[in-house]
């Protein structure tokens, strides 16, 4: 043996050193920060918002384009993932891989795509309009926002949905057919209750991502939109007036948000848990 | 409970069968044709526009020409931006592999527990948004004795969080995959030293898990624009940063940008791709 041995717990020391220092303090800085008033403690900032109409509005902006983002999103997965399993196997193939793909394009990119085809000049807006279908489209609304981020919910609600539709075994189905069941019955008392996990875990996971949600906003519509990311990143990296500590209270409460969801979605699922899978 | 769908109705059992060479397509397909339009739209439309000389008051473009690449390829900036992203992202890279695979091969070897842990810190990076990292970041790294706000340091450093989910995962399987414990004893049975044994025995038969988690690292980390655009923006600009400072210029130029940034990480992903249909069947137990 050459040289001495070192121990092997020193192989853990790096990675732990590094964790902690850009995981894990991030995080406490903010957590702590949060109640610092000017040297001392308190709960003034969380005041500060909860008395605000401007950051009170860009909380239930980002809640209602999550939300309703991710039923539609969920919605179209759910009626894609149902047309997969009862679909030809190449056609099956062809949908997974172009998910996948989909599933890459985001952030900036995506916002350049949707500008392209649905912004003032945009190719779908002017077609559109050409053909006397809408008025004019606005890709820098509420509503606007929401037709982007379902789009991006879509193929990340396929390919977190799939795995348990392609679990869902034909023989149930024949199974409840010769018990007299038709389709309706058949989704109603199997098909959905076995789902029903996979369906509220992968909600959770659309409205956190949504949430979370800021490259793409961002590069569609800078500071000018009302959102909780938005507005925490323009406390600490805005042009004007920079409160870190306020832009650490509104992260404390985003994060408390995406915690509420995931406990939600965890005192609702047990119960589905233990009468569906088994 | 009189159910209005209670009388036997039969159901289609397999798939339908074709009776002759003009069928109507199923609803099935109708929906998977809908969804496939929708999500292609986007995509479709900013490659048309990349392509077109000119795309104004017409439904199609007017006509087709490769000037938007050749015009972003002759860019310095854009280049430069390229030459940046690739750094930062084989930096990071590296970075992880030397942090993460120590602790995937000592918690598949010596401490057993420790894989349960690493499993539920990596999840750490997912349940926290970047938005929120970074305020923490920009306060800790800003000024003092670790003034790396602004400089490439902290983005190759931040980046290991995002590399460090899928990387210790793969890196992991592979390695449960093959029978370490056995293989480092029977290496240092034969007189190899345990850096030895890991470098030349463990190392090469991991070799397609770490190819894997590479490419599919690099995807992402070449996408990355939060980190990127808060901690350092103009200051080191990145390819995303690039073509977010980009909005003023041509919708054609920025189309060819877009397109070119997605077909890096399509290449990116298929190459973690190929690696994983390559890996022999006992890996995927």
């Amino acid at each position: 043996m050459k040289g001495p041995r070192l121990p092997a717990w020193l192989g853990l020391a790096p990675f732990a050193l590094a964790f902690f220092a850009f995981q894990v303090a991030p995080m406490l800085w903010v957590a702590v920060s949060a109640f610092r008033v000017e040297g001392d403690w308190g709960l003034d900032h969380f005041r500060e918002i909860a008395a605000s109409p401007f950051f009170r509005q860009a909380i239930w902006r980002s809640l209602e384009i999550s939300l309703v983002s991710s039923v539609l999103g969920l919605t179209i997965a759910t009626l894609a993932c149902q047309a997969m399993t009862r679909s030809n196997a190449r056609l099956r193939r062809v949908m997974i891989s172009f998910t996948n793909m989909t599933s890459n394009f985001a952030g900036v990119p995506l916002a350049f795509a949707f500008i392209i085809l649905m912004g003032a000049n945009g190719v779908l807006t002017l077609a559109l309009e050409r053909l006397g279908i809408v008025e004019e489209i606005r890709l820098y609304s509420t509503s606007g926002l929401i037709v982007v981020y379902t789009w991006f919910q879509i193929p990340l609600g396929i390919l977190l949905l799939f795995p348990a539709f392609a679990g869902l075994k034909d023989e149930w189905r024949e199974a409840a057919s010769l018990l007299g069941a038709g389709r309706l019955a058949y989704w109603r008392h199997v098909g959905l209750p076995v789902l029903r996990p996979a369906l509220l875990s992968t909600f959770t996971v659309l409205v956190a991502n949504a949430m979370g949600a800021y490259a793409t906003v961002y590069a569609l519509v800078n500071t000018s939109f009302n959102l909780m990311t938005i507005r925490i990143a323009n406390l600490v990296a805005g042009d004007l007036f920079l409160r870190p500590d306020l832009a650490s209270a509104l992260a404390l409460v985003l994060v408390i948000l995406l915690v509420g969801i995931t406990l939600i979605q965890r005192a609702i699922l047990p119960r589905s848990d233990t009468h569906g899978t088994r | 409970m009189a159910h209005a769908d209670s009388l036997p109705r039969p159901l289609p059992l397999a798939e339908p069968r074709r009776r002759g060479r003009f069928r109507l397509p199923s609803s099935y397909t109708l929906v998977l044709a809908g969804v496939l339009l929708l999500l292609a739209l986007p995509l479709v439309a900013t490659l048309g526009y990349a392509l077109a000389s000119r795309w104004g008051a017409t439904l199609l473009p007017e006509g087709l020409t490769l000037a938007w690449f050749l015009e972003l390829w002759a860019t310095p900036r854009f280049l430069a931006a390229f030459g940046r992203s690739l750094l930062i992202s084989v930096g990071a890279l590296a970075l992880s592999l030397a942090l993460i695979l120590p602790v995937a091969v000592l918690a598949q070897t010596r401490y057993p527990h420790l894989d349960h842990w690493m499993n539920t810190l990596i999840l750490m990076p997912f349940a926290v948004p970047p938005v929120v990292s970074s305020v923490g970041l920009l306060q800790l790294y800003a000024g003092g004795p670790l003034s790396l706000v602004g400089t490439p340091w902290i983005l190759i450093l931040t980046y290991f969080t995002i590399a460090l989910p899928f990387m210790y995962r793969t890196l992991a399987n592979s390695l449960r995959a093959m029978n370490v414990v056995e293989l480092m004893e029977a290496a240092q049975l034969l007189g190899a030293s345990p850096f030895r044994a890991f470098f030349l025995v463990i190392l090469p038969n991991i070799r397609a898990g770490v190819q894997i988690a590479i490419f599919l690292s690099f995807s992402f980390l070449v996408g990355e624009f939060v980190f990127a655009n808060m901690l350092v923006g103009t200051r080191f600009e990145t390819l995303q940063v690039y073509l977010n400072n980009m909005r003023g210029a041509s919708g054609h130029f920025t189309s060819a940008l877009v397109i070119t940034l997605f077909t890096v990480t399509l290449v990116l992903t298929w190459l973690g791709a190929r690696q994983a249909d390559y890996t022999p069947k006992e890996a995927s137990r």
